[in-house]
């Protein structure tokens, strides 16, 4: 019992270092911003502060109806015979696919108000749906889908089937077995094709450069900031910022990774 | 008087080849036969879980499934309750969870959680109620699922093998706590096995199973019992 105690202990605290890494590093490289900031070589957070915001914005959004989407989708995949079943499949993994831009200048080709499913789209929600936050919202979407509906997919299907039949004959209606059991068995593999769906509409470039531009303060994201910044004098901070990021983040994953196995 | 359960059906799968008919009246009847016999198959066409290819099902004398006129009631609307081999507890919630789950009767969380609770003190699980599954041993865990068949306040209880994953003397006793719990709440059920020691101690009737067929059946003889059982939970709790 005491060595089960201290085991879980132990987890706690290394999920409590990898924590406090990744704080104290990305605080130090913000804190490296704001020293030029103070100093007045460079208005680093004036710079950074827009596309983050909005990519924060954008990948929670993106995150949150790609979840909503791949799970409904997955499920259905994994539980249903329905005609159009191949070809959902198809288009859910057209984006890991194709490469983004041309994923961008399809977006393009069906949202741009000059083109009649886009004037129709405009018409209908009253909103131009390109070259402004939504626009980038919809590409990081449509880039993080194909890996929510993969990972809900496959981890709905490794459900075993047997407790979804027991559950049945409790008298749980259908929705309540997919809810209650079918959903929560399967939470690790949804969480996981979640955070690379959310990490992946953070980093999306390529067709949110297409579908929302480049416009700062209105569509610039974090990854399209880094490209412009790298064009900047100020490429040499940004470059350690980064640096410092990507190694809390790689720290973050090993002491993660270790604390599991 | 109405059948506790009337069958009559006809599944094919592959070579296997299942035709029987029979009625259960009130306790406990025991499927018996071999290994591959079609007992846990007719379960699983009782259950719902499975449709025949032709035949009906009546369970107390609802029509729930009639091939002739397409007609399948669903398995969740079947008013039973099912005792698994290997328990099949749902791992991510604890073992009063599990049962509480499961019991229809009544409405609200607590109320259910309240006959769910009794229901594991009756099968003498209630100092595990709030562990998950995955912890328990397999005798406990089949302590569980009788709780969880019993709690919905079923028309029919169906046993696939409860006991053939454990050891003898955690079989032994649990046989005692199955026949004891089944017949103190007056719940006809039909249980699967193919241990004669087993169907004899467990059951009222028993009926042969061989090759898909049925091959007899016969009454089993007790003494009357001497004090009454424990009432059912389900009568007395907080519905």
């Amino acid at each position: 019992m005491d060595r089960e105690h201290n085991i879980t202990h132990k987890l706690g605290n290394k999920h409590k270092v990898a924590l406090v890494v990744v704080v104290v590093l990305v605080g130090f490289g913000l804190g490296f911003g704001s020293a030029h900031l103070v100093s007045g070589y460079i208005a680093y957070w004036d710079v950074v502060s827009g596309p983050f915001f909005l990519s924060v914005r954008v990948a929670s959004a993106a995150t949150a109806i790609a979840g909503l989407t791949g799970i409904a989708s997955g499920y259905a995949l994994a539980k249903g015979r329905f005609p159009g079943r191949d070809l959902l499949e198809t288009i859910g993994s057209l984006p890991v696919i194709l490469p983004p831009t041309v994923v961008g200048f399809y977006l393009l080709e069906v949202l741009s108000p000059g083109t009649s499913t886009g004037g129709f789209l405009t018409r209908a929600t009253g909103h131009v749906l390109v070259y402004n936050a939504t626009g980038c919202t919809i590409a990081a979407t449509v880039a993080a889908y194909p890996f929510c509906l993969r990972a809900a997919r496959a981890a709905i299907e490794g459900v075993d089937p047997a407790l979804e039949r027991a559950a049945r004959t409790m008298g749980l209606p259908d929705w309540r077995v997919a809810l209650q059991v079918t959903l929560p068995l399967a939470r690790r593999g949804i969480g996981a094709g979640l955070a690379i769906a959310c990490a992946r509409a953070l980093g999306e470039y390529g067709a949110t450069l297409m579908v929302g531009g480049d416009i700062n303060g209105k569509t610039r994201t974090m990854s399209l900031a880094i490209l412009d910044a790298f064009t900047t004098p100020e490429r040499d901070t940004m470059l350690l910022v980064l640096v410092l990021i990507a190694v809390s983040a790689m720290a973050s994953v090993g002491l993660l990774t270790r604390s599991r196995a | 008087m109405t059948a506790a359960l009337e069958l009559a059906v006809s599944r094919r799968i592959g070579e296997f080849d299942l035709d029987v008919a029979f009625k259960v009246e009130s306790g406990i009847s025991v499927l018996f036969g071999p290994s591959g016999a079609g007992k846990s198959l007719t379960l699983s066409l009782i259950a719902g879980l499975t449709r025949p290819d032709t035949g009906t099902i009546a369970i107390n004398g609802n029509v729930v499934t009639d091939c002739a006129r397409r007609t399948y009631v669903s398995t969740q609307k079947r008013r039973i309750g099912m005792v698994f081999q290997d328990g099949l507890l749902l791992p991510h919630r604890s073992v009063l969870d599990n049962v509480a789950l499961a019991v229809r009767q009544a409405k609200g969380r607590r109320a259910r959680r309240a006959i769910a609770q009794s229901w594991l003190e009756q099968v003498g699980a209630e100092a595990f109620a709030h562990r998950r599954p995955g912890s328990l041993s397999g005798g406990q865990r089949q302590r569980a699922a009788l709780a969880r068949g019993l709690a919905g306040d079923p028309a029919l209880v169906l046993l696939d093998e409860p006991l053939s994953a454990l050891d003898l003397e955690v079989r032994q006793e649990l046989r005692k706590l199955i026949r004891g719990v089944i017949t103190s709440s007056n719940v006809p059920a039909v249980l699967v096995t193919h241990d004669r020691d087993e169907a004899i101690e467990l059951g009222d009737v028993i009926i042969g199973y061989r090759a898909g067929r049925v091959t007899g059946s016969e009454l089993v003889e007790r003494p009357a019992p001497t004090e009454p059982g424990p009432t059912s939970p389900g009568d007395t709790g907080p519905a």
